[in-house]
């Protein structure tokens, strides 16, 4: 089948949700209002709460929602066909992730402006808003595991992405100082950053002594290396142990000297990278050689494929992002449509483009076959099918093919460093939070909560045994991320449908996503958590089991008392929107 | 079309300054309340020898003390001496 083809088809669907479903729920259920006082007109105190253009608060939206979870997520559940990928991440993105994030928007606007773990209080009561702290941190946890194993994985398999992105971190303080000491401009230091780091990563992919390979110092892949370890888990353990140490002063920093700058030049890297890729499949016209359908899977696409794919289809992350910040600088309220809806939807067409490049990646679907001859096999190779599928988009406009790849990686790399950064930085809040909450004085501390977070975040990532040797806990893990990120997403919605039934309006709109989502993630979780890492299960893993049946029960207990409250059982206390006071 | 051009960068650029331009005002507030912490210090106990000089701003800051103690959290005004509400 035709690559534009279906690209096209994915974006009108897109387009029609849009169009047609995100006008009905805004109007029809959020009853968004233009003349409601939003709380950036309300508290505007020129900091946190300012109103702002629709147009740039979608860019900022969008920026800091998108990632590389979804390229990795839909890169590896490519692995049941491309068109189950396809349908649940077009059909998830119109009905499920562009009303949750539109829907946590909403609910935030009309709460002044807080974030929805404020309103679980409000709405659930304490205990609600503790659980879900605990939930937001497991997911936290294990992004940091996650991810660092991903930019490990990328700088080893990618030596020539070491040195561009190393280099981003000096020009990132460069810019932060032009900018905030000098009041410089931000676009053009931003650009010369951008170019001298794809200069350095054409400079790197063609000369050797550029590329940081530290397998290759080790002797190759059988050479050997520290404590038993074999070269490339010891590459593995120092790669995650440098990335851990630049967290620590990335999230210690402040954010304008090196957070932002590398968010400025990320998101020149965000749209040149859907730019080439769109142009590329536009100019190479691929076909799609994977096979639509994976007819003998070793593991069922129910109800996995709901939690490989997690952004791109619907991300608790997003309800984090939408009711935190955005909230707080909308213009109009029906304003809300245009950042939530069209925020998810940019994450949509960011996972289109990645089910496009790995699907047409390979000559014929028996070489697919081979490369995705198992779940395992999927889930350790699936990033770095997306880097040479991209690259191979990336040809069609001319761009050599080791130099494609090169900037490939960098992108995926500086997205993950981005999620991070940020994640280790959410988590040091979340600790300082829960201490603060339990009266655990020292945790309240910046460098004891970064030290925690920090520290366990490369524990996870270290200890578990991953199918690909030492190292590769983060992968193993993969699948609880996506149920926690899936969960805090049901839970959200769950919020949002007590909130509208509070209100007598019809909230099926959120409701249905919500019992699909949370039946999926809590049947996967019940599946892997006690029939694949229990003692005696096939892929037993007691570090997981404990990690997993911890946020099961966090998320059957959080269910049971919103359920409880959805009842009525609960008195209603101060939940009202400022609608009645304006 | 040129117009045009310009107006797309300029968003562009207004969307990578957005989450800076927070940033730089809530480190100018904090300089601010430190500010007022320096004018006002003989009111919570730390002696000020030139408080009776800053008492003349009096008028001028009573807005912004107003908003200070709201942003922190208090409804009505923690000091007896300043009664902005």
């Amino acid at each position: 089948m035709n690559a534009i083809l279906v690209a096209i088809i994915g974006m009108l669907i897109l387009a029609l949700g849009y169009r047609y479903y995100s006008k009905f729920v805004a109007e029809k259920i959020f009853r968004l209002d233009p003349n409601y006082v939003t709380p950036a007109h309300r508290y505007n105190d020129g900091v946190d709460y300012i109103p702002t253009n629709k147009l740039i608060l979608w860019g900022h939206h969008f920026t800091s929602v998108a990632g590389a979870a979804p390229i990795l997520g839909p890169a590896i559940a490519l692995y049941w066909g491309w068109l189950p990928a396809f349908l649940w991440v077009i059909l998830g993105t119109v009905f499920a992730a562009g009303v949750h994030d539109f829907g946590t928007l909403a609910i935030s606007v009309r709460n002044k402006g807080q974030s929805i773990g404020t309103i679980a209080e409000k709405l659930i009561g304490r205990r609600g808003k503790i659980l879900f702290l605990f939930i937001i941190l497991t997911l936290v946890l294990m992004v940091n595991a996650v991810f660092a194993w991903v930019i490990a994985n990328l700088f080893i398999s990618y030596p020539a992405s070491v040195f561009p992105v190393f280099i981003q971190i000096p020009l990132a303080i460069w810019i932060g100082f032009a900018v905030y000491k000098r009041k410089a401009k931000m676009l053009l230091p931003s650009l010369i950053a951008l170019g001298v780091m794809y200069l350095a990563a054409i400079f790197a992919a063609e000369y050797q002594f550029l590329q940081i390979d530290l397998v290759q110092y080790m002797g190759g892949e059988n050479g050997t290396g520290l404590f038993g370890l074999g070269a490339v888990g010891t590459a593995f353990m120092i790669w995650i142990i440098i990335l851990m140490i630049y967290v620590y002063f990335a999230s210690t920093l402040p954010v304008w000297m090196l957070l932002q700058p590398r968010d400025f030049i990320n998101s020149h890297q965000l749209v040149v990278g859907l730019g080439i890729l769109y142009l590329g499949l536009l100019f190479t016209n691929p076909t799609i050689t994977a096979p639509a359908t994976n007819a003998n899977p070793d593991t069922p696409w129910l109800p996995l494929l709901f939690i490989t794919i997690a952004c791109g289809a619907i991300s608790g992350f997003h309800g984090l992002v939408s009711s935190g910040t955005s909230a707080k600088q909308l213009n109009k309220e029906t304003d809300a449509r245009f950042v939530g809806y069209l925020g998810a939807v940019g994450e949509g067409i960011l996972a289109l483009i990645s089910i496009l490049a790995v699907a047409t990646l390979f000559h014929n679907a028996d070489a697919f076959k081979e490369a995705y001859s198992s779940f395992s096999a999927a889930n350790a190779g699936g990033l770095g099918n997306f880097v040479e599928g991209a690259s191979v988009l990336a040809g069609g406009l001319g761009i050599p093919a080791h130099i494609s790849v090169t900037i490939v990686s960098i992108i995926v790399v500086s997205f993950a460093a981005t999620t991070l950064d940020t994640a280790v930085r959410l988590m040091r809040y979340i600790i300082a939070e829960i201490g603060a909450e339990y009266n655990v004085q020292p945790l309240t501390k910046k460098h004891v909560a970064t030290s925690v977070a920090v520290l366990s975040s490369a524990a996870l990532a270290i200890l578990p045994e991953g199918p690909s040797g030492f190292g590769s806990g983060g992968y193993l893990i993969w699948p609880l991320f996506g149920t926690s990120n899936q969960l805090l997403a049901g839970i959200s919605l769950l919020l949002i449908s007590i909130w509208l039934k509070r209100k007598c309006i019809n909230y099926a709109v959120t409701l249905i996503p919500m019992i699909f989502v949370m039946f999926m993630t809590l049947y996967a979780m019940f599946q892997q958590v006690f029939f694949e890492w229990i003692w005696f299960g096939n892929e037993a893993n007691n570090l997981l089991f404990v990690l997993g049946s911890v946020i099961f029960v966090f998320a059957v207990w959080i269910t049971l008392t919103a359920i409880q409250v959805f009842r009525g059982k609960f008195e209603q206390e101060n939940v009202d929107d400022e609608r009645t006071d304006k | 079309m040129l117009d045009r051009l310009k107006r797309i960068i300029e968003i562009y650029e207004e969307i990578l300054r957005m989450p800076h331009r927070t940033e730089i005002a809530r480190e100018l507030r904090e300089e601010d309340d430190i500010f007022l912490l320096l004018l006002y210090s003989e009111m919570i106990g730390i002696p000020n020898p030139v408080y009776y000089y800053t008492l003349e701003l009096y008028p001028y800051m009573i807005e912004k003390f107003h908003d200070w103690h709201l942003r922190m959290g208090m409804e009505k005004s923690p000091l007896s001496g300043i009664r902005c509400c």
